[in-house]
């Protein structure tokens, strides 16, 4: 890798959410719904005194894939840590709502969700939640007719409630400056003492929950370098393969097995999560 | 967090919808639309209190001529600096005028 490359390379994760949707669509099919004209703001937020953004955070980009219906889902990470509340939550689980009913209905829409989120939005707790909880429902109606596919391609990364809706999807993708967990550094490092994590140091903390690691650990699907057109080709690579065989989420008797293996006496590393995980998933 | 109205007068409607920007941390977002012929309205909201002037000053500059084309303008502000703000709203306005050909 020398600087031309770089420099060749166009990053998706400089891009803002519209433009990482744009970049996954087909030239010239994007159409946004709910956009930030409508004014679909949070009413919650500026009771709390914060400030709101037109689309609250979610772009919804209606377009084609490969020629074929598709609905790519965004979330603008710097909006609030990308956090979901009662309206960028809706938006997500309507839009998968509507792609089912799309499929029901004989129209082949696919879903792709672009994760960058630290999970609920503490102004909102209880209806983001909600929200969160009806975005887990829909990709499990969804990933039935087509694939849904998740990409975390960073430097938010994907926490919380939005850790398992990435979990649920049918493939997902990631970057090197992704991180993937269900409880963030600093929350860990709050309820385990910061001898066992801490939360400033960068790369303990990207070796444990970032793109490779997660990875090498079977967690993901695909590890991708930060460019837009690699990331475009690998959604369209997982689009054709169609449904995956068996989804990881069925696996959990799996996952449940192996975290049994785990001796918590001893400190653990990231290269024993990844043999512990390379046993795979299967009971 | 502060509300803050201003209203100028303008020329012809202007047409077209423009967004740039992001509500992030030392940004902003800024919306352009066609506002009612003859006035150009702005309306700020920002979560550092106490700036009126220093909006007022600013937006003046842009605005204050009364020759350009009628606006309704929303501004959704975290904190960003006067050259910030400057540079978003320059390359909204840029933006309008490059969708209308001019």
């Amino acid at each position: 890798m020398n600087s031309q490359s770089l420099l060749d390379r166009d990053s998706f994760i400089e891009l803002n959410a519209r433009s990482r949707a744009r970049a996954l669509l087909d030239a010239g099919s994007f159409r946004e719904l709910l956009g930030p004209f409508d004014r679909m703001t949070s009413p919650w937020l500026p009771r709390q005194g914060v400030v709101v953004q037109a689309d609250d955070g979610v772009i919804v980009a209606k377009g084609l894939i490969d020629g074929q219906p598709a609905v790519v889902l965004a979330i603008e990470g710097t909006f609030q840590g990308g956090s979901l509340g009662e309206v960028a939550g809706a938006k997500i689980a309507g839009a998968l709502e509507l792609a089912a009913e799309d499929n029901r209905r004989g129209t082949p829409t696919r879903a792709v969700i672009l994760f960058e989120t630290g999970g609920v939005r503490l102004q909102e707790a209880n209806l983001g939640l909600a929200a969160i909880a009806e975005i887990h429902a829909a990709i499990v109606d969804l990933r039935r007719y087509q694939p849904v596919i998740g990409v975390t391609a960073g430097t938010v990364g994907c926490f919380g409630g939005m850790s398992i809706a990435a979990a649920l999807c049918s493939y997902l993708i990631v970057c090197r400056e992704a991180r993937l967990g269900l409880n963030g550094p600093a929350v860990i490092e709050q309820e385990a003492g910061i001898e066992e994590y801490d939360s400033r140091d960068k790369p303990f903390i990207w070796s444990f929950t970032g793109g490779e690691q997660r990875f090498n650990s079977g967690l993901v699907d695909a590890y991708l370098e930060d460019d837009s057109t690699a990331i475009a080709a690998q959604v369209r690579t997982f689009l054709r393969q169609g449904r995956p065989d068996s989804l990881r989420s069925d696996c959990y008797a799996g996952f449940l097995a192996r975290l049994a293996e785990v001796d918590t006496r001893v400190q653990a590393t990231p290269a024993a999560v990844r043999e512990l995980y390379k046993k795979g998933f299967q009971a | 967090m502060e509300i803050i109205n201003f209203s100028y007068p303008a020329a012809a409607t202007a047409h077209g919808q423009i967004l740039v920007g992001v509500v992030g941390s030392g940004d902003l977002e800024v919306l352009l639309e066609a506002g009612q012929t003859g006035a150009t309205t702005v309306c700020v909201t920002t979560s550092v209190d106490g700036c009126q002037p220093v909006w007022h000053a600013l937006l003046e500059r842009f605005f204050g001529s009364g020759e350009g084309p009628a606006l309704r303008v929303e501004i959704n502000d975290f904190g960003a600096t006067p050259g910030v703000v400057s540079m978003r709203i320059a390359q909204a306005l840029e933006e309008m005028n490059a969708a209308q050909g001019k």
